[in-house]
């Protein structure tokens, strides 16, 4: 019991952390029908702004002004060059923020260095909020979790309430007739890029210090991410959200079950030795094999229910 | 005869590359340089890899984040064998355990085909790049077949060779992959011109017309990445008796993206694009690297601008140029040219500048190196040389602009001309 409710309070953080990286992705694909590469780049530079900002100014104003500076790299990434890219398709978009991608890897390498930076949870939050089962938990993972759902109202009430929100609506269904009423289509996708790229940024704040700020952890989250957006389906923000949730709940429940198929073989009076065929598959244990549970599971949703669990068409 | 005729661009190739490693041929101590003949035996495995790639995005318009998966798995199919003719279990000669490595690529790529072929566009994109991450991660997991980390070792030098060669130089060795390159390049410019090459081009241009003709697209897909999955097993197994090692990171996702900016910055259209980005890009890699900690950088800011700028890649952007040649007036392009290589040039020289100062006073300070042109070591603290590199950047923009318009003009104006000619004629 103890390990449960302890994993699945940090598995309901990881998951909302992979939701706000996620949902700003959700947006960006099923409104522009970019799959966007930059995307946990964008995730990266946000812890990295917001290391360096804390350095002068503090955790606080960084939580603010780093997701802005991402916002706007999002901002001149569509404008000058993904705009540029569209009239060649959808798989140029794709190649391109794929170069993009690569490129600010390797910016950040040059700029912060190939070593991780300590980048730290502010002291005001450094402590721990409750003890479950002589367990603690620490107040930035509660932090983090209001953080979110804050982000999950906020685009939910701003796509559904608002003039913008239903202009963006609309331009995502029927770009040519929302052009045609006397809105700036192009635009709405430089704001809804943009967006998602503070989005992003804003994870990228509040997980670089949960997790490592390190020049890989774009490459290590970016994959996750797309199983995410593609498990929870296209055009469907709830889907997206059910899909964080159930991916940090997987990842972090692996960890803790140590079982394997021989195990279970041995419930049904089969033994597993080292001379029985595939052996070596059958006595893997499942913490080693948790990370490769999402890419299983984007595969065989991709190959057997192409447009995810909630989504409107296929990816 | 005729063949001879026809086929002359492939023989003066051979030739070329024959002769090629001759260039850096040590006379004094009568051996090759075991560094350019190593470079060039990579170019001719990773050549095979990108054309294989082609077959799919190039052909078939199927954009593949994992096709270093198959690739991979045909190195440790080839590595196995070897190691299993050493152990006298089975006999092959050397010549053919490139063949084991592509029948591994096979039968990988008909299993794995199975699943990603049944969908096509972004959604087989996202399967590949999920099968890729499976791949890799079990390469480290399961120690059998992959023997984790450190990978599957083999010696090359086995008694079975057809030809009597016991490949322990590594000039014998590029023989070997230059004749397979040549090899599995004709097959798959061959299988452009089979119905399933075109039809794979149907399905690719409008899947929908082509299921109309009677076509199965998802057979077609599946049927053309078993068969990429052979070729790239072959690249697979020439990599094995180069390097005599095989481990994870050849079926690692960087693997894939190296094949995939090969192809982009190459040309996709044409059958030789890739070919040409595989040079432009080994050429970086090995080159750049030795001088550089930063050129992915360079490669990556490559792509960017042929996706931007050229989607047609190096070899489409050679191709514009043919109906200006046919015409006969290339030669009037020469002085535009000239003229739009200086700012180029600046451009290339500031950034290449404002990137190395950032490298060197970051990655080259914390490995304690220092930046020199020309032997004398630069300060990367002291404003001057940032604002040299700025201001060529800044100037070099401008001109080349004003030069890119005069140029298209030019360019304009010729392929008029062109046009008028070939209607005439």
């Amino acid at each position: 019991m103890e390990v449960f409710v302890v994993s699945l309070l940090n598995g309901l953080v990881y998951g909302m952390l992979l939701f706000m990286l996620a949902s700003g992705l959700t947006l960006i694909l099923s409104m522009m029908g970019v799959l966007n590469f930059a995307h946990a780049s964008a995730y990266m530079l946000g812890a990295y702004f917001a290391y360096t900002i804390s350095l002068y100014v503090g955790f606080w104003p960084a939580l603010i002004v780093a997701p802005v500076l991402c916002g706007l790299v999002g901002a001149a990434i569509e404008m000058w060059g993904l705009r540029r890219v569209h009239r060649h398709g959808h798989i140029a978009e794709l190649l391109f923020t794929f170069g993009i991608a690569l490129v600010i890897e390797k910016a950040v390498q040059m700029t912060w260095g190939l070593l991780p930076v300590p980048y730290r949870v502010p002291e005001l939050l450094d402590f721990p909020l409750f003890r479950i089962y002589g367990t603690q938990f620490p107040a930035y993972r509660a932090f983090m979790l209001l953080i979110s759902a804050l982000m999950f109202g906020a685009i939910w009430l701003g796509l559904t309430r608002t003039r913008v929100g239903l202009v963006i609506q609309a331009a995502l269904t029927h770009p040519d007739m929302a052009s045609a009423l006397g809105h700036n289509v192009p635009r709405i996708f430089t704001l809804v890029f943009a967006a998602g790229t503070a989005l992003a940024g804003l994870a990228g704040v509040i997980g670089g210090n949960y997790q490592v700020t390190e020049p890989a952890m774009a490459f290590t989250m970016g994959p996750i991410v797309f199983v995410v957006v593609v498990f929870g389906g296209l055009g469907s923000l709830t889907g997206c959200f059910i899909a964080s949730i159930l991916m940090g709940l997987i990842q972090t429940f692996a960890v803790v079950f140590d079982v394997s198929l021989a195990d279970l073989l041995a419930k049904f009076g089969v033994t597993v030795t080292a001379s029985t065929p595939f052996a070596e598959i059958l006595t893997v244990t499942l913490p080693r094999i948790g990370a490769l549970l999402p890419f299983l599971m984007m595969v065989l949703i991709l190959v057997f229910r192409p447009r995810g669990l909630m989504g409107t068409r296929d990816t | 005869m005729s063949l001879l005729r026809r086929n002359w661009l492939w023989l003066l190739a051979l030739g070329v590359l024959l002769a090629f490693p001759f260039l850096f041929y040590d006379w004094a101590k009568g051996r090759h340089s075991g560094f350019a003949l190593t470079l060039m035996s990579e170019i001719g495995v990773m050549a095979i890899f990108a054309l294989s790639f082609n077959m799919l995005m190039g052909q078939a318009g199927l954009l593949s984040f994992g096709h270093a998966v198959l690739f991979g798995l045909g190195a440790y199919c080839a590595a196995h064998v070897v190691n299993l003719v050493k152990a006298g279990t089975i006999w092959l000669p050397t010549e053919l355990v490139p063949l084991a490595g592509g029948l591994g690529g096979l039968f990988f790529g008909f299993v794995l085909g199975w699943l990603a072929t049944k969908q096509r566009g972004t959604a087989f994109a996202m399967i590949t790049l999920g099968l890729g991450e499976l791949v890799s991660a079990a390469a480290l997991m399961f120690m059998g077949f992959f023997g984790g980390e450190g990978g599957i070792t083999i010696d090359r030098v086995m008694d079975t060779s057809l030809l009597g060669v016991r490949y322990t130089s590594p000039w014998q060795v590029y023989c070997l992959v230059l004749a397979w390159a040549f090899i599995a390049a004709a097959l798959m410019r061959l299988q452009t011109q089979t119905p399933l090459g075109r039809m794979a081009n149907a399905a690719r241009d409008n899947f929908e017309r082509a299921q109309f003709v009677g076509y199965d697209p998802r057979r077609v897909r599946w049927m053309q990445f078993t068969l990429a999955g052979f070729f790239a097993g072959i690249g697979g197994g020439l990599y094995v008796l180069i390097y005599e090692i095989v481990t994870f990171d050849t079926v690692s996702a960087a693997k894939s993206a190296n094949a995939l900016l090969a192809v982009y910055i190459g040309g996709a259209g044409g059958f030789f694009g890739p070919i040409l980005g595989t040079i432009v890009v080994v050429l970086l890699q090995s080159g750049v690297s030795l001088l550089s900690n930063a050129w992915l950088l360079y490669v990556g800011v490559l792509f960017i601008v042929m996706v931007m700028y050229a989607p047609v890649g190096l070899a489409g952007l050679i191709g514009l140029h043919a109906p200006i040649w046919r015409a006969g007036r290339l030669r009037d392009l020469v002085l535009p040219y000239l003229r739009a290589l200086p700012p180029a040039l600046m451009i290339l020289l500031g950034f290449v500048l404002l990137v190395e100062l950032t490298s060197f006073t970051t990655i080259g300070a914390a490995q304690g190196k220092h930046f020199a042109i020309a032997g004398r070591t630069i300060d990367t603290t002291s404003p001057l040389p940032w604002g040299i590199a700025v201001a060529a950047l800044g100037a070099g923009a401008l001109w080349l602009r004003r030069e890119a318009r005069a140029f298209r003009l030019r360019w304009d104006a010729l392929m008029e001309d062109a046009k008028k000619q070939a209607g005439a004629s």
